[in-house]
């Protein structure tokens, strides 16, 4: 008998009735006409997460962000005031980018007083305002008070600065609802020590995040992690998360797992008997000083290993039972490619002892993330064949089939506005 | 020893610390890609059994302030447990199924 109850309903999805059962169509991934109509009506409507407060420790500290979903880059700055303030990062004068080091289309981070233009020395105050305008005597009726950075929206919840880049119909909180907001408190500000990882994945967006957001795919996908020994049995057993749950455009899975300290020795790698650590993170957890935490395992799950909190539209945060947490942001940049990034965040450590056992958790990652994201692309390829074009989806597999129905209903939503706005 | 890399307690690691004692990730995944399956095994075998006390040794100090001895030292340990999953679980240098894929690390902390 399964160890894990199903709800009520007789399934996760049944719970979920306007999610229906039938086959999906994957015709929102291979569609470059749709993914045109993503940007718009999804992209510069939602609430976006563009990093920490960490990443802006002083007075001055500003980082970019590219977002060429938006065909733009945002600059975000602590202004003198400790403000958190986010413009569009593009000189009023000629349209130069503002803010870049050496290379225009990559980020850069760092720390000033004022941004000045590389082109002609144009400069704005950290709150936006023109300071400065090189020969202003030279120019016709010029107002520095009318050439300010263009803002743009911008507000911090428990840490993550989100921006939007259009005019939000809700506030942050509003937009995240109670499920995520229930997060509120979680130590995310202790967690410092970070390891951030970075690809380019030519698929799109939403497969890599429909892989993260099921695990069904784990025992088989990831077998050659298990010792040899322990294969047949971890085949076998398949996967059942622990809980899943919809909130509006989120979703969360619950999984068990993980707890290697109780495993037998065969069934470990020796590398994650000599170190306490692997996939799961360290198995020595550190003390937070918050017991519950808050917004964690919400179907009260016996034997909880981890949430994953998927923030729409393409924000992952998954805290795990052993004191870290991880986010995954899913850029993307054409309806076949996206840039992939991984945060990895732990406490930092007291000692060698402690960073090693980090140190395999974040290698483990990249070895499982790397197989991950190749197995995206060979789907990817054979999707735009569209020799098949509708594919069943099981129980396990409730949020991929949660977050495709979320992404046509938004942009069925603009259409509509925007039919109705010319007529 | 004159021109030690390691510690004087870790002098039979010698021989491995030119090649494995990478500072970044990013060294220590490249070198694992380009070496042989037989130089990572020898590495390993070598390294493995020694890698508690090298742990012990290294923990002994604050992590922000490790002579740089130590330091090789943990970079030491940080290769045995990148050359750990080709040689405990792939039986080859690079991930099956992972093609052409690619991960960088772009911020990792120091040590």
């Amino acid at each position: 008998m399964s160890p894990v109850t199903k709800p009520a309903e007789g399934s996760w999805t049944a719970r979920y009735p306007e999610l229906g059962t039938e086959p999906m169509s994957y015709e929102d991934s291979i569609s470059p006409e749709f993914y045109e109509l993503e940007r718009e009506a999804i992209f510069k409507r939602s609430w976006l997460n563009v990093g920490r407060l960490e990443q802006l420790p002083r007075k001055g500290s500003y980082f970019t962000k590219e977002l060429a979903v938006a065909s733009t880059s945002v600059v975000i700055v602590r202004g003198t005031d400790g403000e958190i303030r986010a413009f569009h990062n593009i000189c009023r004068h000629r349209g130069n980018k503002l803010v870049w080091t050496d290379f225009p289309r990559e980020e850069s981070s760092g720390s000033c007083r004022q941004f000045v233009c590389k082109y002609h020395g144009w400069k704005y105050e950290l709150d936006g305002a023109c300071s400065f305008v090189q020969q202003e005597d030279e120019f016709f009726d010029l107002d520095k008070a009318d050439y300010g950075l263009v803002p743009v929206h911008c507000d911090v919840w428990n840490g993550f600065i989100f921006v939007h880049l259009g005019e939000p119909s809700q506030s942050l909180t509003e937009f995240l609802g109670p499920m995520i907001t229930a997060l509120d408190g979680y130590p995310f500000d202790q967690q410092t020590e970070r390891f951030s990882y970075r690809a380019v994945v030519g698929s799109n967006w939403k497969l890599f995040m429909d892989a993260f957001q099921e695990f069904y795919h784990a025992p088989i996908l990831h077998a050659k992690q298990s010792p040899v020994a322990a294969r047949p049995e971890v085949q076998a057993m398949g996967y059942e998360a622990l809980h899943y749950e919809i909130d509006g455009p989120h979703r969360l899975v619950t999984s068990p797992g993980g707890k290697g300290w109780l495993m037998p020795p065969e069934a470990l790698k020796p590398m994650e008997t000599l170190t306490r650590s692997g996939l799961f993170g360290p198995w020595d957890a550190p003390d937070l000083g918050v017991d519950p935490l808050p917004g964690t395992n919400p179907g009260n799950a016996k034997h909880w290993g981890l949430d994953s909190f998927q923030v729409w539209p393409n924000f992952v945060i998954l805290i795990w039972e052993r004191g870290w947490y991880l986010t995954y942001h899913y850029w993307p940049t054409s309806y076949n490619t996206h840039v992939f990034e991984g945060n990895l965040y732990f406490v930092p450590p007291k000692n060698a002892r402690e960073r090693l056992a980090q140190e395999m958790a974040a290698v483990t990652f990249k070895e499982y993330g790397l197989q991950d994201a190749n197995t995206l692309e060979a789907t990817q390829i054979m999707l735009e064949s569209r020799v098949v074009t509708t594919f069943p989806l099981n129980d396990q597999e409730i949020l991929c089939r949660h977050l495709h129905k979320v992404a046509a209903e938004w942009v069925a939503d603009y259409g509509r506005e925007r039919a109705g706005a010319t007529r | 020893m004159t021109g030690a890399l390691l510690p004087d307690a870790f002098s039979d690691l010698e021989p491995y610390a030119a090649k494995w004692c990478l500072p970044t990730e990013r060294q220590r995944f490249a070198e694992r890609m380009s070496s042989s399956m037989d130089e990572m095994q020898a590495f390993y075998d070598a390294c493995f059994p020694r890698a508690e006390a090298a742990i012990a040794y290294c923990e002994k100090f604050p992590l922000d302030d490790l002579p740089e001895d130590a330091e090789r030292l943990l970079q030491l340990l940080y290769s045995l447990v990148m050359v750990s999953f080709p040689v405990e679980a792939w039986r080859q240098p690079h991930i099956p199924d992972s093609g052409a894929a690619y991960l960088d690390l772009l911020i990792e902390p120091r040590p």
